[in-house]
């Protein structure tokens, strides 16, 4: 045997462990500060849209949360959360629920994260979801949509919230919209990607509809193309054929951005109006390549909805966020920092309840349970499932060219009360919607 | 009768981009035996390289036509760029291995190309749609299509019959035709099959590459398209029989036909056609209809 080749093996593995060790001393939670992971697409067909902006706009207000330098209201609340300094970790969401939920166990037992502020998917977050109460881990999910997060996966959360409203109140507050301002339509079809997000966005807008105008007929043949597929020729003939001349469309990214190069070239936007659910997520890149004339939202009062509130927080979070990026936040970049101003919120509002001394996770999810905090564009009700469930005010509008500033602006706007457009505490969103929306105030 | 002629022609338009993303797969199947998945990669370089030439193009004050030359250069660099590089760096040295694993190198070298793809051109979408807006729009049955899309069934036509010609009517394409029946054979009596190998990578990589690069003005060039291409390319190389070029086009029109009349008549189940047509060829004619004939070795 090769005494030299084992003391060599010996070494080796000593100078390994040692590694491994200080690696995980490393890795451990620093006294002074609060380790925030932040999942996020940052590869695959997520990342231009939502993923990247999101990123974005989260790192713009962590950075300015460890400086202490964000503006009123938080002008006054000490650098950092509840004076620790935030350490980020963003990483990339892609890769499906499996590898998620994989990752989330790793940070959370490996890298000991303190909480989570992240996740765009709807599969996504609805894979997360009971893995988060089991590891008790504090999750914050800023974007995804999916009602079923609160409503099915879990009815009684504690340690997850969502600090934006859910799908349903997209369709509800574009029912709203078209009711008020199309109030002879004819007949409604539609063009949503064919997973989650796409039918939860039909089924609630057609809900919303057959309540609000029950005389108007909904298409039987809405089209229903793969996700990322990015041909839409044939869809787009069957709608220029179709006899009902509102067309919903919840699509996102690429695919959004490849229907309206192939639509605009065919005329389709002269032919029907389209109802955009989501397409502000590419207004600014688009630039005059926008059609103008469309109904569209944001999920909220996000991204060019917002670009006209004056307040302090939001025209610096613009400013910095433009003089850096050279671009507009768009939705996915306000949703995102309003995730992590969720956490600034509570964790320094917990302190201020213990003494003044960093509190505890308990401490923490108390604090932002039931909450109104003020978010970049509207004020942030957390009081819908438990005090988990966000509701904020929704915005729709028509979307046109502005030729003096060169941008898109929007125009008709109308704002709709979180109460009008979100169903009451503790309903259902689809038994809400078939039961003909009670409780609702517009 | 409107409806009929709109899904023949839409059928037909989807079938010439189905056949295009699928002929390169299936060429480099039938000489090598190998399942490249790296043809997704490709696609999406093909595609991101015509976006920044035809970018490019118009930035200048040339002859607006002259940007279609763009989008063939795209497709020549990047296919003989990538198919000299892989086939000569990575695909000869696993030749003697099994061929799953020859496809889980090249499923490998998809993942790679993806971050490679997003270190060069980032994650923000390209776009290059002037050659579109040059072809402008024609009326077909009363319904307006643009002419560019239409262009797709010319140049499927041109290069499926141009693949076929190549093959049955040259000296190389005899060459190919011996190899795809048996590589052994062939080698003793004097092909040089490492260079045949060679040369049809690099005509599948540019097959591949041409599909992106042609598709790019319509779309919105972002992280991720070649992704869904490999699978619709797949489905219908099996369709057709794997290596099999009429086999592909029969497939890709079989397909595309019969999901434009999904679409217009039962959109919920356009999905399932697609794979529904796939699982019934397979349960038929397990090796698709058109696979050429396997000699039995004794």
């Amino acid at each position: 045997m090769n005494i030299y080749k084992r003391s060599g093996r010996a070494t080796l593995l000593a100078t390994g462990l040692a590694a491994a060790v200080s690696l995980t001393a490393g890795i451990a939670n620093a006294a002074d500060e609060v380790i925030m992971a932040v999942p996020t697409f940052l590869t695959g067909a997520g990342a231009p849209a939502f993923g990247v902006p999101a990123r974005n706009g989260a790192e713009v207000i962590i950075e300015a949360i460890n400086k202490g330098t964000l503006p009123a209201p938080y002008d006054k609340s000490g650098k950092g959360l509840a004076g620790r300094q935030i350490k980020a970790l963003i990483y990339d969401e892609s890769g499906g629920g499996a590898k998620q939920v994989t990752e989330f166990r790793n940070k959370v037992q490996r890298q000991n994260v303190d909480l989570f502020v992240g996740y765009i998917s709807s599969g996504t977050c609805a894979a997360i979801t009971p893995v988060a109460e089991e590891l008790k881990m504090l999750t914050i999910f800023p974007i995804c949509g999916t009602p079923r997060i609160f409503e099915e996966i879990n009815k009684n959360p504690k340690y997850v919230f969502r600090t934006m409203g859910h799908a349903t109140a997209d369709g509800v507050a574009e029912a709203h919209y078209v009711k008020a301002n199309m109030p002879g339509v004819k007949g409604y079809t539609g063009i949503n990607q064919n997973y989650a997000w796409g039918q939860d966005s039909w089924r609630d807008f057609d809900l919303a509809m057959k309540q609000l105008m029950p005389g108007v007929p909904a298409s039987d043949k809405a089209q229903w193309p793969k996700i990322f597929s990015g041909q839409y020729g044939t869809e787009i003939s069957a709608l220029m054929l179709s006899k009902e001349p509102l067309v919903h469309n919840s699509m996102w990214g690429g695919d959004l951005e490849a229907f309206i190069f192939q639509g605009a070239a065919r005329g389709l936007f002269r032919k029907k109006k389209l109802l955009f659910s989501v397409a502000d997520t590419s207004v600014y890149r688009l630039g005059k390549k926008v059609p103008t004339g469309v109904i569209l939202g944001a999920r909220g009062p996000y991204g060019i909805f917002a670009a006209n509130v004056d307040t302090p927080l939001n025209n610096w979070f613009r400013k910095v966020y433009i003089d850096r990026y050279s671009v507009p936040p768009v939705g996915g970049s306000y949703q995102a920092a309003q995730g992590v101003l969720a956490a600034k919120y509570a964790y320094d509002k917990a302190a201020g309840m213990n003494g003044g001394k960093f509190p505890s996770k308990d401490q923490v999810i108390a604090a932002l349970e039931g909450a109104t905090y003020q978010g970049l564009a509207a004020k942030v009700h957390m009081n819908r499932s438990n005090g988990h469930q966000a509701a904020t005010i929704h915005q729709i509008g028509i979307l046109e060219w502005d030729k003096e500033a060169g941008e898109p602006i929007m125009t008709k706007v109308t704002t709709f009360p979180a109460d009008c457009v979100m169903p009451p505490p503790g309903v259902n969103g689809t038994e809400w919607l078939k039961g003909g929306m009670k409780g609702a105030k517009c | 009768m409107q409806e009929l002629i709109v899904i023949l022609v839409d059928g037909l338009v989807f079938s010439s981009y189905l056949f295009m993303v699928a002929v390169g797969l299936t060429v480099i199947f039938g000489v090598m035996k190998i399942l490249n998945v790296t043809h997704g990669s490709f696609y999406a370089f093909g595609a991101y390289m015509s976006a920044t030439l035809i970018g490019a193009y118009y930035e200048t004050d040339w002859p607006e036509f002259g940007g279609f030359l763009a989008i063939f250069a795209a497709a020549l660099i990047i296919g003989v760029f990538f198919g000299i590089v892989l086939e000569r760096g990575l695909l000869r040295f696993l030749y003697h291995r099994d061929e799953h694993i020859i496809v889980l190198a090249t499923f490998a070298m998809f993942l790679v190309l993806e971050d490679v793809l997003m270190m060069i051109w980032g994650t923000d979408p390209y776009y290059a749609y002037e050659p579109m807006a040059l072809l402008g729009i024609v009326d077909i049955a009363e319904l307006t299509f643009d002419v560019y899309s239409l262009t797709l069934i010319g140049l499927a036509a041109i290069v499926g019959l141009g693949l076929w010609l190549g093959l049955t009517k040259t000296k190389w394409g005899k060459l190919l035709l011996a190899v795809i029946f048996d590589r052994e054979i062939s080698q003793a009596m004097g092909i040089n099959v490492t260079v045949v190998f060679t040369v049809t990578f690099v005509i599948g990589a540019i097959m591949g590459a041409l599909g992106g690069a042609y598709i790019a003005p319509t779309i919105s060039v972002s992280p991720g398209i070649g992704v869904e291409v490999i699978v619709l390319a797949f489905a219908v190389v099996v369709i057709g029989g794997m290596g099999s070029i009429p086999g592909a086009m029969i497939g890709a029109v079989l397909v595309g036909v019969s999901r434009a009349a999904a679409v217009h008549k039962f959109p919920e189940i356009e999905l399932f056609v697609i794979y529904a047509i796939m699982a019934l060829v397979l349960a038929i004619r397990p090796e698709g209809l058109f696979a050429p004939a396997q000699a039995r070795k004794i």
